[in-house]
């Protein structure tokens, strides 16, 4: 009881010293707007492919190649937006050269024999023109493209089959597709790159905002000489330590709610499963850490060191804990590493909860893991921050 | 007298460094013991040691009955400390801070008050109390320094330097209040190197070098050893004893070996 009283006084204490510097309130929180809306706006998704400008050379300009391409000329991807603003050049060596000058990010070729061909009942073919300089809108354009060439062609082959069927009944669907794939995902509507990132977000900022600020906490103190003031006291050490922690986890989460906020309010994120869910996985996230906070603060003598220590292990651990990218997508070896972090599993557990709307069964693995992480961490690091402390 | 202090071969090592070796001394009740070096001497490594935020290496210590390493929080009850360094939070007022600090020691809101009125009162900080201490002068922080090492009221006071860089009002205001205090019953502890202050305020010293303790008596005995002189003054003695003459090293050995009986370990130190 004392111990958690003494606790409670330490987390006050950090808490009221941190809302008198003015500045450092400003950027805690202005820190993770900046972070979710950077991310939120700079990452594409194939929705929102809005005037892109591309060229198109219609060599042939009959009305069947005239078609297609005012088919692509009027598409919307998004809202009233056409997808594409088209340009018309002369050749494909133009196209070409205009996607060389950055004009245009990708273009179509409707060669002169096109109408021909398809007259002769022979294949006709059209060239994409790809911007190999900006894969990401290049990928989106061409794959947009292609399904409007492959969409138009079916049409053409319904026409073509229905001629040759002479009215018998026969169901032209089935002979040109025979086979139909049907996508369902868990919860209703397209989740898009943002949703993926968004839990990731979230836990990567109220874990490393505790990491770095306890350990600076700390080292603050063992500089300015306060924490001799802490130490001269009849209270426990882990009071102390977990005291600082605290307060921390309640000034990240803090920021894990401005960044959910944000996320719900201008990216339309949505938390499928429960709310209290999520922020018992950020707890429990935030616990998997503190011991390592703790560790680096005891060997650190000042702030600075601790700053830089926790760097080293920050920066890695984004690219790693499949924040960005997802895990199984990376080589074998630094999957094995991704799995040694605890940051993995709580975002791992946090977008099951929050993407797919799972319950506390679908989390209990990474609960568990979470929980030893912690346990395994602070029964190593408070013990060295006792010996360490008094030396 | 009984000794509220017993220190009895107390080491620090650092790796190879000795920076306090196998030191014994006793303070007793009421005193006001002064612990004078050079830099580097190991004071506030045995001060360190005796407020527990040290572990020592060897060797033991008791304070107020309790021993320093097994009965820490016990031990911790009875002292307070004016470190080196200021324990205070700049962004929190003053009343905040000691508020803070009452509490981590598990006292009663009332009785924090109250202290705290008290002493500030007595110190003249009470019209400071609600302003942030990053605002004060180091003799303001200094004051409300030392109210929070008395905020238990300590049968022991640890006080390191306690006027290094204040002006002579505040050095002359804490030097009287350390009287009072000690006139109330506080036994205290003090580092310092004014030599002036040491002799106004202590009862005994001892000069502490190189890890070990040179000296120890009242400033009068102490005088005494220093026969080259016919009036030394306390500063007189510290060179003699702590000065860094190689040839010295031989004379002082046999010249003071005698008088130094009370504590029973071999030293290295000079005097002319």
């Amino acid at each position: 009881m004392k111990t958690l009283q003494d606790l409670w006084q330490i987390t006050k204490k950090d808490l009221l010293e941190f809302t008198r510097d003015h500045l450092r309130l400003a950027t805690f929180v202005i820190m993770p707007m900046f972070m979710m809306i950077l991310v939120g706006y700079i990452f594409p998704n194939q929705n929102s492919l809005k005037n892109v400008p591309i060229g198109i050379a219609n060599k042939n300009g009959q009305e069947m190649s005239q078609k297609l391409v005012d088919v692509i000329s009027k598409l919307k991807l998004v809202g009233d937006n056409n997808a594409f603003t088209v340009k018309s050049y002369d050749s494909l060596e133009a196209v070409k050269e205009g996607v060389k000058k950055q004009e245009i990010s990708g273009g179509l070729f409707i060669p002169e024999d096109f109408s021909k061909k398809i007259a002769q009942n022979k294949q006709a073919e059209v060239t994409i023109v790809e911007d190999q300089a900006n894969p990401q809108i290049s990928q989106m354009v061409s794959q947009v493209l292609a399904k409007v060439v492959e969409e138009y062609s079916r049409q053409i082959s319904i026409q073509k089959i229905s001629a040759l069927a002479q009215g018998r009944p026969i169901s032209l669907q089935t002979i040109i597709m025979p086979l139909v794939t049907k996508i369902q995902g868990i919860i209703p509507g397209n989740p898009n790159y943002f949703e993926f990132v968004a839990p990731g977000i979230v836990a990567m900022i109220v874990m490393t905002a505790v990491l770095t600020g306890l350990a600076a906490s700390i080292a603050r103190e063992k500089e300015q000489g306060t924490l001799d003031g802490l130490l001269i006291s009849p209270v426990n050490r882990l009071s102390i330590v977990l005291g600082k922690a605290f307060s921390q986890a309640i000034r990240g989460l803090i920021q894990g709610a401005i960044v959910l906020l944000l996320a719900f309010l201008l990216f339309g994120v949505k938390v499928e499963g429960s709310l209290l869910l999520v922020i018992l996985l950020l707890l429990l996230g935030i616990f998997s850490f503190v011991g390592l906070g703790i560790l680096v603060s005891a060997i650190a003598a000042e702030q600075e060191t601790a700053t830089q220590l926790l760097f080293m292990f920050q920066f890695p651990m984004l690219f790693l804990s499949g924040v960005f990218f997802p895990i199984l997508l990376m080589p074998p070896i630094m999957q094995k590493i991704a799995y040694a972090i605890p940051l993995t599993y709580a975002i791992q557990a946090l977008r099951k909860v929050m993407v797919l709307g799972a319950g506390f069964s679908a989390v209990r693995m990474e609960v568990l893991i979470l929980l030893i992480f912690g346990v395994a961490t602070l029964s190593i690091s408070v013990p060295v921050f006792k010996r360490v402390i008094t030396k | 007298m009984e000794n509220i202090i017993e220190v009895q071969n107390l080491t620090k090592r650092f790796g190879h460094f000795i920076a306090v070796d196998r030191v014994s001394f006793g303070v007793k009740k009421r005193e006001i013991f002064g612990l004078l070096g050079p830099n580097g001497a190991g004071k506030s490594t045995t001060i360190r040691m005796l407020t527990t935020l040290l572990r020592p290496t060897s060797g033991k210590a008791i304070l107020a009955g309790y021993d320093i390493v097994k009965q820490q929080d016990e031990a911790r009850k009875h002292i307070g400390l004016v470190a080196e360094k200021i324990i205070l939070y700049g962004h929190l007022t003053a009343r905040e801070n000691l508020t803070f600090f009452g509490r981590l020691f598990h006292l009663p809101k009332e009785q924090i008050k109250e202290r705290i009125e008290k002493w500030a009162k007595r110190l003249k900080m009470e019209d400071w109390l609600d302003h942030r201490v990053e605002t004060f002068s180091t003799g303001m922080k200094q004051r409300v320094n030392i109210i929070r090492a008395l905020l238990t009221q300590p049968e022991i006071l640890f006080l390191d330097e306690p006027t290094l860089g204040l002006d002579p009002q505040t050095t002359h205001l804490i030097r009287q209040f350390i009287r009072e205090l000690n006139q109330q019953g506080v036994t205290i502890v003090l580092t310092t190197h004014d030599m002036l202050e040491a002799e106004e305020l202590c009862h005994r010293i001892a000069i502490v070098d190189h890890g070990k303790i040179a000296a120890c008596d009242t400033v009068a005995n102490l005088k005494k050893t220093v026969k080259e002189k016919d009036n030394p003054t306390l500063e007189d003695v510290f060179l003699a004893i702590t000065g860094t003459d190689i040839r010295d090293v031989a004379k002082i050995s046999n010249s003071t070996k005698a008088r130094r009986h009370g504590f029973g370990h071999k030293t290295e130190s000079r005097i002319r």
